[in-house]
């Protein structure tokens, strides 16, 4: 391939991928990697404003204290600032021509040094108090989110990616978070300066100020250029950006593969094309945001040089007390900062508004249906599972379930075959309620399950899941899961059911070894053993096992198969297995077919009608 | 360090030039003070109209150098630090590139993907940091002094004494709260890591009711990261009082001094105002070279994270190979006394003692327990790993003598774990062989018995595969991977419990292919069924890193217990006899058999 096609190719692949647009730390600053604006403008100002005051309301006291304390200190340097006019027309140098005086100027100093000691305390208060204020307010945020996060139903964890939904608690909070310490503060004191500075500066002297007035749409102007410009080159340099990342996150995980196909030089071919596109974007967007600093800072500067020159010219032609020309220089030269900041505030907020608005917005999605009022309880239920012409699914335009029959006895135990996507698993996900059913009726003892307290309804279905998940914790806390009364006694008996108590004996720690990183110490079949053992310690009357051991090894899977069977006794079991081996002694077992059962019987039955499954299970004879 | 300078070189001129165009900057902000209080000094006092003029106009001439000297600062400085970073990361790319097995093993995956990403980012940032700050920061700080001790010795001496001051307050300041942001960062991650459980393990929380105990979990979790994040923050919202504090006790003692001064007629008024400036200046940038130094600390931390990478030895090459130009030409294998620990320190060996021979064409079985060793002992054969005693022979000669682009162009392998790229089907498979001709490849596919649902896709071979293969079934998965090691027309292939998803009829097709297809290909294949190794010409029982048993079925049915008792247990659940019966006939009576026909693509084909 030439690198013309290999362009081609990747643009293909990996050309619709945008990386988080970074944080812009204010004009000038270099953009950091991160979040920000682009990623969108909040579409509710209002709302979102709102819903995040009330999770101020709390503070409301300390809020308004802040607040008077950010008035404080910004009246405290505007009135030091200006202080220095009289100080220097009164007492160094005054204006009538006559010699300063020593004490005066002390007891005016005296005043001054009050004044900022006012600001510097209020500066600190003020920060303190947000800072508090805007902690509470994440813990609450986070809090909020987890809780409501956790009520929703299964259907919005299959929907979003992982990552998306933990970055609303990282990247998303956190932008909000800056927003509350640092922005609203900034942004309140930054316009209280500016309109201060311009008061003061219209009081100093008026025809100064209008040099000032004039200067700064020229640095809006010259700044907007800039930043239009920097904006254009940032989207570009993002979507470089997202291509070669998800480039490297796809190789690097694949890195095996590659290795086995010696397809290195190929991988750093595409690689280099990727880096060089990206480096090219990349320039033009870091020089265009890195040039506002340098065309704001000495435009403020000619600002500067011609009010220099000006105040100058009004001190000899129109008598301007000099102390009036030092203090409007000051100004001037402050001026420009709270535009600045403003300016730079402002996309902060909004990308934290945004940021605000993800939040809200997976708080607001809709958890799973409250139970019905006059909900039964499970207790007493021996677990006769019924299927009444089931339909289902995840979507309603494609059913994925159509008239599902059957029933299972207490005690029985009932297994599903069937290709993969034939919607065995989704038969197991009816049982819990994860996903509720759009035809026909489940129950349970004639109970249907829409009546019964979801709770209670989950509570006593035990489940073994494909996908082996543990939590961070000791082995023994992550049996007990199951059930959190059990104690230890019964923890170690139900790791002896599942047949894992030899191994976890083993462990450096036993029961008390930590589990990390959903269990990374341990192997594949291993952590299947636990969830067994999970499951074999709750008091479950239904039971579900969905390829629970699939990465056992048929050594290790006969050795536990007592160990399943006790498991199974006085339960009502589903069985969703791979190895026609596991389900043999099933007392029915389900042959599905594009969501229809298209065989059922007990094992000889099914060997006798010479259908699907005999077809499935003398495949694997068919060498023999 | 060191190692650094090579990206530095090619882009000297903008690494020079950058700095210098900021001092530029930085000495026309320091001459206008000088310049202002001339206007004030001379101009008013004198009542000199045109001298008034004159200095304006060099101010605003200054200030427009300044402009340019910055833009073109902000340029150099972004194209030194974007090349350099390009060229840096390129080569940490190909660095993992060259990595072996065992060296990848080493960083976990998530981290080499931050370390490129992530890290390499925050050096980028850090270099344009310094190429923007650390000239400008203390060029500032030393013009100003300078500036303000020709101005006027005595004041200057209040600043002198106000910088040690405030530099021992801030970096104070920053030393306490630096440790407590570590702590942070450590809750923070906690945070995520029960977030994070808790989405991936959200059936499991649900199906046993467990909302209120995660919510406990979370809220003390919660509760640590918010005492903790108080506790960094509220050290270091101190700076900015502190900052104020020591610039408004300067400004006091300036006009205070200065002041007497004026008034003995020891000084101009116009300086006090340059002054001042002057004290703001030098502040400001103390204030911004204890935020490089902040801000590079971190990055440091990146910077030794990518050099890890740029460290670690690759332990696996060819550069000893004696063999260079010698390719896989029949495939035969040969294990002499092969021993093999993950790591040599450790005693501990994942295989021990393993011989055996593979003669082109055949096909060798291997079957164990899980934890036996099997794929340890088949990534020896492409040099995944080298071996820790012993030898593995291909075509006669040590893998370690071969080129690995030779050895692994000879040697197809179907890991157990596998992954599909981004891109349509046909990318993917054009991995085995970028050139071949569509048929060759639907040939390959056909082979492991994908093709026939790869063209019952609307958009057959040019479906797009979601990142990782998300919208193919695990079966499909495993087809493709193998229809991928196949159009390599490997010498050797090598499959890595690569069927365990495919059912078993599909399988058996599969197996027949191999058996039609690739007869000069010796195949070598882990398994967990008895069935799809059975007919092997040789079947290897691993137990603990060990042969137990080696020979053919038949063979193996007479001489080792333990493949009689794995064959006994699949036997006997073949067996047809089931131990119970559910004699309920309304579940028969339910019972749809006309809906036969409707088949799925993941279909037992019945050729």
């Amino acid at each position: 391939m030439t690198r013309k096609e290999r362009e081609k190719s990747l643009r293909r692949r990996y050309g619709n991928r945008i990386a988080e647009t970074p944080k812009r730390r204010g004009p000038g600053g270099p953009g950091g990697p991160g979040r920000g604006m682009a990623k969108g403008t909040p579409r509710d100002v209002k709302a979102s404003v709102s819903r995040l005051m009330a999770y101020l309301k709390e503070d409301t006291f300390k809020l308004f204290l802040a607040l008077f304390c950010v008035v404080l200190n910004t009246f405290g340097s505007l009135a030091g600032s200006y202080m220095l006019r009289p100080i220097i027309n009164t007492y160094i140098a005054p204006t009538d021509g006559s010699r300063g005086s020593a004490a005066g100027l002390a007891g005016a100093l005296v005043v001054m040094a009050a004044i900022y000691a006012v600001g510097v305390v209020a500066n600190y208060l003020q920060a303190r108090i947000m800072l508090t204020i805007a902690q509470n307010a994440l813990q609450k945020l986070r809090s909020d989110l987890f809780t409501s996060m956790q009520k929703l139903p299964i259907r919005f964890f299959d929907t979003n990616n992982n990552g998306d939904l933990m970055s609303r608690y990282t990247n998303d909070v956190d932008m909000v978070g800056q927003m509350l310490s640092n922005t609203l503060v900034q942004l309140i004191s930054g316009v209280l300066s500016l309109v201060g500075t311009f008061a003061l500066m219209l009081y100093t002297n008026v025809w100064l100020t209008i040099v000032t007035v004039v200067m700064v749409p020229l640095m809006m102007k010259a700044g907007g250029f800039v930043a239009g410009r920097s904006q254009k080159y940032f989207s570009a340099q993002q979507s470089a950006l997202g291509s070669l990342n998800g480039y490297i996150e796809e190789t690097i995980t694949g890195q095996r593969v590659i290795k086995v196909f010696n397809h290195e030089k190929i991988a750093e071919e595409e690689f280099s094309i990727l880096n060089d596109d990206l480096r090219e974007k990349q320039l033009k967007a870091q020089f265009f945001g890195g040039i506002m600093g340098p065309v704001m800072g000495n435009l403020s500067q000619v600002n500067y040089s011609l009010t220099a020159c000006i105040g100058g010219l009004l001190c000899i032609l129109r008598g301007f007390d000099v102390g009036g020309l030092t203090v409007f220089l000051n100004f001037s030269r402050q001026f420009s900062r709270p535009i600045n900041e403003i300016s730079s505030q402002v996309s902060t907020i909004f990308s934290a508004l945004a940021g605000a608005e993800r939040v809200f917005a997976m708080m607001d999605e809709e958890p799973e249906a409250a139970d019905r009022p006059d909900v039964v309880s499970m207790e007493g239920k021996e677990g006769y599972v019924k299927f009444d012409h089931v339909t289902f699914g995840y979507v309603p335009e494609k059913v994925i379930l159509k008239d599902i029959s059957l029933y299972a006895k207490p005690g029985q135990k009932i297994a599903f075959v069937g290709s993969t996507g034939a919607g065995k698993t989704t038969i197991t996900n009816l049982i819990n309620r994860f996903y509720d059913i759009q035809g026909g009726e489940i129950t349970i003892d004639g109970t249907n399950i829409r009546d019964i307290k979801r709770d209670d309804l989950r509570e006593h279905i035990a489940m073994v899941l494909q996908d082996t998940h543990l939590f961070t914790g000791t082995v023994m806390e992550n049996i007990r899961y199951g059930r959190l009364d059990a104690t230890d006694e019964e923890v170690i008996q139900a790791a002896k059911t599942a047949s894992a108590d030899s191994f976890i004996r083993r462990l450096p720690q036993g029961y008390d070894t930590m589990l990390e990183g959903d269990g990374s110490n341990l192997s594949q079949g291993q952590r299947q053993l636990l969830n067994i053992a999970r499951a074999a310690i709750s008091k479950a009357p239904i039971l579900i096992l969905d390829e629970a051991t699939s990465s056992v090894d048929t050594r290790t899977e006969k050795h536990i198969e007592h160990g399943m069977d006790r498991l199974m006794t006085n339960r009502t079991t589903f069985v969703i297995a791979h190895r026609l081996s596991t389900v043999r002694n099933a007392n029915a077992i389900m042959v599905l077919e594009n969501g229809e059962i298209i065989e059922r019987g007990s094992h000889e039955d099914l060997l006798a009608m010479k259908g699907r499954y005999y077809e499935l299970y003398t495949g694997m004879k068919e060498l023999d | 360090m060191k190692r650094y300078g090579k990206y530095v070189k090619p882009y000297l001129g903008s690494f020079i030039l950058g700095p210098i165009l900021m001092l530029t900057e930085v000495a026309g902000e320091i001459m206008l003070p000088k310049l202002m209080s001339m206007i004030i000094n001379v101009g008013v006092a004198e009542r000199n109209i045109s001298y008034v003029i004159g200095t304006g106009i060099v101010m605003v001439l200054v200030a427009i150098v300044m402009a340019i000297g910055g833009v073109g600062g902000a340029y150099c400085s972004s194209k030194a630090s974007i090349y350099f970073t390009s060229d840096l990361r390129r080569d940490v790319f190909a660095k993992v590139q060259q990595f072996s097995f065992k060296n990848i093993d080493t960083f976990s995956t998530g981290s080499l993907v931050t370390r490129l990403t992530n890290d390499i980012q925050q050096i980028q940032n850090l270099i344009m940091m310094a190429l923007r700050m650390m000239m400008r920061a203390p060029g500032m700080l030393i013009g100003a002094l300078i500036m303000a001790f020709i101005m006027n010795p005595k004041l200057a001496v209040i600043i002198l004494i106000v910088i040690p001051v405030l530099l021992i307050s801030i970096i104070t300041i920053l030393k306490t709260a630096f440790p407590r942001f570590t702590v942070m960062q450590k809750k923070i991650d906690n945070l995520n890591n029960v977030i994070q459980e808790v989405l991936t393990n959200i059936r499991v929380i649900k199906s046993f009711v467990r909302e209120d105990y995660e919510a406990k979990r979370f809220e003390a979790t919660n509760e640590d990261l918010k005492e903790n994040s108080v506790r960094a923050m509220k050290v270091v919202i101190m700076t900015m009082p502190v900052m104020t504090l020591a610039m408004n006790v300067t400004t006091l003692a300036v006009v205070w001094y200065g002041g007497n001064m004026i008034i003995a007629g020891n000084m101009a008024v116009g300086d006090l105002t340059a002054f001042t400036t002057y004290i703001v200046q030098i502040l400001m940038s103390l204030m911004m070279l204890s935020m490089v130094f902040l801000q590079s600390s971190r990055a440091m931390a990146s910077v030794k994270r990518v050099s890890e990478i740029l460290d670690t030895e690759v332990d696996l090459t060819d550069e000893k190979a004696s063999h260079k130009n010698q390719k896989v030409e029949h495939g035969s294998v040969e294990f002499r006394d092969v021993s093999f620990g993950y790591r040599k320190e450790a005693n501990e060996r994942v295989l021990e003692h393993i011989s055996f021979k593979a003669n082109p064409g055949e096909t060798i079985g291997i079957i164990g327990a899980t934890g036996s060793g099997k794929s340890t002992l088949v990534q020896l054969i492409p040099r995944l790993y080298d071996v820790t005693e012993g030898e593995v022979l291909v075509d006669g000669l040590d893998v370690r003598e071969y080129s690995l682009e030779h050895l692994r162009e000879g040697v197809g392998m179907v890991l157990q774990k596998n992954t599909l790229f981004s891109g349509t089907i046909e990318d993917n498979l054009r991995w085995g062989d970028e050139d071949a001709p569509m048929d060759v490849l639907r040939r390959a596919a056909a082979s492991a018995q994908a093709d026939g649902f790869v063209t019952a896709f609307p958009k057959g071979y040019l479906t797009d595969i979601g990142q990782g293969g998300s919208n193919v079934s695990g079966g499909q998965k495993q087809r493709l991977c193998i229809a991928r090691a196949l159009l390599k027309k490997p010498k050797i292939l090598i499959l890595d419990d690569s069927t365990s998803a495919v059912d078993t009829a599909t399988e058996a097709a599969i197996r027949e292919c191999f058996r039609t297809d690739l007869k000069d290909t010796t195949k070598i294949i882990i398994a967990q069924r008895i069935t799809s190794v059975e007919h092997a010409d040789k079947i290897l029982v691993l137990d603990d890193g060990r042969i137990i048993g080696m020979g053919t079925h038949e063979e193996l049915m007479e001489t080792c217990e333990a493949y009689q008792e794995i064959c006994q247990i699949q036997k006997e659940n073949a067996a047809m006899k089931a131990k119970t019966q559910n004699k309920e006939t309304e579940n028969k009576n339910a019972a749809d058999a006309e809906n036969t026909t409707a088949k799925e693509q993941e279909e037992v084909s019945r050729s």
